[in-house]
C-alpha cells in the first residue's frame, strides 16, 4: 500500500481576507474581493478589475511580521505571509528530525519590484538589492530561510497550473519516501508585465467575471499565497496531527493543443482529471464538488466544461468556480482553490459561483448559484489548467470518507 | 536507476554537428559565450519558428535531437529546468511597459512563460503526457531529473524526456554583473583560470536527455543519482551529505574515478570547489568543463553531457582536465556544482 498523504496545515492570503479565517468568512458571506486596482500602479486602472490584496507593501511587512527591509517584492511577501500561517497550522518547527521540503510555484517571481526598476537595473546601481527577486527562486527561498526548510527546496512554474503541480509534487516526494512532509504552495502579485500581457491576449473581462456563463468575458486577475501542508501517514505519528483531510488524487497532462487555448473537447483536461481519479482509487460518482479552474473565458470554460460532461456523463456533481470571488490568482490559484475545496469537505458547503446568469449553451449543465450549506460533501475536486495546456487536477478527500465508498464499490464490483 | 539513452545539445561548442563526443575545442574572447546554433528546419516547420524566440527554437531542437537520438517517440514525461526561462521574451516586454503600457504584441508575453519549451515539445509531438518545469536557479535541472527518477519508480518503462534550457542576454549581463556575477570585461574561456579574478564567465545552452529504466544500445551512461542540497544557515554539511549520498549506492569516496566540477572561473566562488575537492577526493582526478559552456543555472546539463560522452567514450579529454592525476578507470564521476554556495547540487553519473 502506498503512503496516504494528510492535509495538515494551510494558510493563505487574497483579496478576500488576510488569512484562512477571514477568506473563509468572506466566502460563507459570497462576499467577493475583486475591484478596481488601487496598490498597483497601471494606466489600465480604469480599464480593469482586479482581485488585489488591499495593502501596501509597506503593510504587507507587517502582516509578515518583518521590519520594512529593502530587497523583498509583494510576491515573496505574500507568499511568506500565507506560508507562516500554514507553518504554524502544521506546527512545521515541530519535530526537527522529520524531512521537510518545500515546493513553492510562480509565474512571474518578484517582477512587481523588476519593472519598477527595471530602467535603474540597466542604467545604474541604486536598485541592485532587488536584481536577484527576477529570478523565480527569490520568493522561494526567503521562505525557506525564514521557516529553515532546507531538505529540498524547489520551484515550479507551469503557469496557473503551477501551485497544483506544487502540491502534486509535494504528494509524489513523500510516497516515495524522500521527505516526510512537505510544505506546498504558490504564490503571486499583481504586476504591470502580467495585465498588459493577459491584456493583449484580449482575454481581461473590465466587469466581474462570470465563468460558466453563455456571456462571460474573460478573467479577472488576482494575487495573494497559498500554502498547505502534507504529511505521510507515518509523520502524523511522529507529529501527532490531526489531518484536516487527505490528498487522495492528482494527475497532469498536456493539452499539447495551443500554447494559450484549450482544445474544444478538453482532452487534457479530461485527461487530468481521469488521472486523478484513478490515482484516488475513488469513483466519478464519489466527487461531491468540482472546484472548476473556470477563468471566465470563451476557451476554457467551455473546453473545461466538456471535459466534465465527458468524465462524469449524466452525473454531474455540483460545480463552480471561485474566481469571481478572488479573481485569478494564477500561480497562486492552484493553492488558494485546494484550500477552498478543502473548506467544503470541513464544513460541508458548496461555494456558490458568482455572477452566474445564463448556462452556457453547448453544456448541459449549470454552476452552483448560491452557497449551499449542510450538504455531504466526502470528496472534492480541484482544477488548475494553464498556458501551454498544462492542466493538473487534484482530489481531496475526507479521512474517513473512504470506508463507505469502499463498501459501496465492494456492492458493485 | 535512470540509463542516459538519448542526448541532444545545442552549446557555444559544435555539439551538434556532430555525434562526435566535443569534436573540436571552441576557443572565444567574450563577455559571454553563445550557442552554435543548428539549422532550424532540421527540427521545427519554417512556418511553426519563424515566431518563436531563440531559446524555445534551441529547447525544441535539443528536444528532437535527443529523442532521434535515443530513438523515442513518445515520451511518458516531459520536464525541464529553466533558471531564467526566455529572458528574450521577457525584456521585450519590460522594454514596453517601462515607456507606456499599451497594447502590447502578445507573443513575447506568451513566450516570457517558463513553462512554454515544454508545452512547445509536447505540442509538436502531440505528447498529452505529464508535462512540467522547474524554476529554481541551480536546482532547475536537478529538480527536474529528480522528478524523471519519481516517475521512473511510479512506471518502471517510462521514457522521460528532461531538458535544461537557460540563454544569456547583453541586457541581463549588465543587470546581473552589477551583483557580482560576471567578469567585467571579455575573456578567453580556455584562460578563465589564469586571471583569478572575481566574477564567471556567463554562457548559455539546450541540453535533452531521453531517460529510461532499461539499458539499451544507445545507452550513454546510468545516471545513478542526484541531490539538491540548499545551505541557510550552514543547513548544508558536505561530510555528513558527501558519505550518505554515496553508501546509498554502496560507493565510498575512493570508488569515485572523476570529480567533474562546476568551477567556473569566479575567483570568489570557485574556492568552494576546491576546498570540497581537496578534502574529500584528493589524489583523483578533477575536471571542469565551463570554460567550454559558460555559466549560467542550467550548466549541469552540459555537465551530464560531458559526463556521459566520458563514461560512453572511455576517453578523458586533456581540455577537461583540471589536474594531472589520470584516473585508474573510468566508472563513476561525481558531478558537483554549486551556486554562491547556497544551491548545492550532484549527480552520480556511472559506466
Amino acid at each position: 500500500m502506498p503512503q496516504r498523504i494528510f492535509v495538515t496545515g494551510y494558510g493563505l492570503i487574497s483579496c478576500i481576507g488576510n488569512n484562512i479565517r477571514e477568506n473563509l468568512s468572506s466566502l460563507l458571506q459570497s462576499r467577493p474581493g475583486t475591484g478596481v486596482p488601487k496598490q498597483i500602479e497601471t494606466s489600465l486602472r480604469d480599464e480593469l478589475m482586479v482581485g488585489e490584496v488591499p495593502k501596501s507593501h509597506r503593510e504587507l511587512f507587517g502582516l509578515a511580521g518583518l521590519l520594512p527591509v529593502e530587497g523583498y517584492s509583494r510576491n515573496s511577501l505574500l507568499g511568506i505571509i500565507a506560508a507562516q500561517e500554514a507553518a504554524a497550522c502544521g506546527r512545521l518547527d515541530s519535530h526537527t528530525g522529520l524531512k521537510t521540503g518545500l515546493i513553492s510555484a510562480t509565474t512571474v517571481g518578484g517582477m512587481d519590484r523588476c519593472e519598477l526598476f527595471y530602467n535603474d537595473f540597466l542604467t545604474n546601481d541604486t536598485r541592485n538589492i532587488y536584481i536577484d527577486s527576477y529570478e523565480c527562486a527569490d520568493s522561494t527561498e526567503k521562505i525557506a530561510s525564514m521557516l529553515g526548510i532546507v531538505d529540498f527546496v524547489t520551484t515550479i512554474s507551469t503557469a496557473c497550473s503551477s501551485a497544483a503541480n506544487a502540491l502534486m509534487l509535494g504528494a509524489r516526494m513523500i510516497r516515495s519516501g524522500r521527505l516526510d512532509r512537505v510544505l506546498a504552495g504558490g504564490c503571486e502579485s499583481l504586476t504591470k508585465f502580467h495585465l498588459n500581457g493577459f491584456n493583449a491576449l484580449k482575454i481581461l473581462d473590465k466587469a466581474p467575471c462570470k465563468p460558466f456563463d453563455q456571456h462571460r468575458a474573460g478573467i479577472n486577475l488576482g494575487e495573494g499565497a497559498a500554502y498547505l501542508v502534507l504529511e505521510s501517514e507515518d509523520c502524523l505519528l511522529e507529529t501527532g496531527n490531526s489531518p484536516i483531510c487527505e490528498l487522495a488524487g492528482w494527475g497532469n497532462t498536456c493539452e499539447a493543443f495551443h500554447q494559450t487555448a484549450s482544445s474544444p473537447d478538453g482532452l487534457g483536461a479530461y485527461l487530468a482529471m481521469k488521472i486523478a481519479l484513478e490515482i484516488s482509487g475513488l469513483a466519478s460518482r464519489d466527487i461531491s464538488y468540482i472546484n472548476a479552474h473556470g477563468t471566465g473565458t470563451d476557451n476554457n470554460d467551455l473546453s473545461e466544461g466538456k471535459a466534465i460532461e465527458r468524465l462524469f456523463g449524466d452525473r454531474i456533481p455540483m460545480v463552480s468556480s471561485t474566481k469571481p470571488f478572488t479573481g485569478h490568482t494564477t500561480s497562486a490559484a492552484g493553492a488558494m482553490e485546494a484550500i477552498f475545496s478543502i473548506f467544503c469537505l470541513q464544513y460541508q458547503v458548496i461555494w456558490p459561483n458568482l455572477n452566474f446568469n445564463e448556462r452556457i449553451h453547448e453544456l448541459s449543465f449549470s454552476p452552483v448559484e448560491k452557497l449551499v450549506t449542510m450538504v455531504p460533501v466526502n470528496a472534492v475536486m480541484s482544477n488548475s489548467f494553464g498556458f501551454g495546456g498544462n492542466d493538473t487536477s487534484l482530489i481531496f478527500k475526507k479521512v474517513n470518507a473512504n470506508n463507505a465508498d469502499n463498501a459501496d464499490n465492494a456492492v458493485n464490483e | 536507476m535512470l540509463y542516459i539513452n538519448g542526448i541532444g545539445i545545442i552549446s557555444p561548442q559544435k555539439t551538434m554537428v556532430s555525434r562526435e563526443f566535443l569534436p573540436e575545442v571552441m576557443e572565444y574572447t567574450a563577455e559571454y559565450l553563445r550557442c552554435i546554433e543548428p539549422v532550424y528546419r532540421d527540427y521545427i516547420e519554417p512556418i511553426q519558428s519563424r515566431r518563436m524566440s531563440r531559446l524555445i527554437k534551441m529547447g525544441i531542437a535539443a528536444a528532437r535531437m535527443s529523442m532521434a537520438d535515443a530513438g523515442c517517440t513518445m515520451p511518458d514525461a516531459i520536464i525541464t529546468g529553466t533558471g531564467l526561462g526566455s529572458v528574450e521574451d521577457t525584456e521585450k516586454i519590460l522594454g514596453e511597459i517601462t515607456r507606456e503600457e499599451k497594447f502590447l504584441n502578445p507573443t513575447p508575453f506568451i513566450q516570457s512563460t517558463y513553462n512554454t519549451i515544454s508545452s512547445q515539445v509536447a505540442i509538436q509531438l502531440k505528447c498529452h503526457n505529464y508535462n512540467s518545469t522547474y524554476v529554481h536557479r541551480t536546482f532547475s535541472f536537478e529538480t527536474g531529473l529528480t522528478d524523471a527518477f519519481l516517475h521512473m519508480e511510479e512506471k518502471p518503462d517510462a521514457d522521460i524526456l528532461a531538458g535544461a534550457i537557460d540563454e544569456m542576454t547583453m541586457n541581463h549581463l549588465v543587470i546581473t554583473r552589477r551583483i557580482g556575477q560576471w567578469k567585467m570585461s571579455a575573456v578567453n574561456n580556455l584562460k578563465l583560470l589564469v586571471e583569478k579574478t572575481p566574477g564567471a564567465l556567463a554562457g548559455e545552452g539546450a541540453a535533452f536527455f531521453v531517460l529510461g529504466g532499461k539499458r539499451n544500445v544507445s545507452t550513454y551512461a546510468e545516471l545513478s543519482d542526484v541531490a539538491t542540497c540548499i545551505n541557510i544557515r550552514n543547513s548544508f554539511n558536505p561530510e555528513v551529505f558527501i558519505h550518505e549520498f554515496l553508501s546509498r549506492h554502496n560507493l565510498g569516496l575512493q570508488d569515485i574515478d572523476l570529480l567533474l566540477l562546476g568551477i567556473n572561473g569566479d575567483s570568489d566562488q570557485d574556492p568552494v570547489y576546491t576546498d570540497f575537492a581537496g578534502k574529500f577526493f584528493p589524489g583523483k582526478s578533477w575536471a571542469w568543463y565551463k570554460h567550454l559552456c559558460g555559466e549560467y543555472h542550467t550548466a549541469t546539463g552540459f555537465g551530464l553531457y560531458i559526463a556521459s560522452g566520458i563514461l560512453k567514450n572511455q576517453v578523458y579529454p586533456e581540455i577537461l582536465r583540471l589536474n594531472k592525476v589520470s584516473p585508474a578507470g573510468l566508472k563513476n564521476i561525481l558531478v558537483y556544482n554549486h551556486y554562491r554556495n547556497i544551491n548545492h547540487s550532484f549527480m552520480l553519473v556511472r559506466g
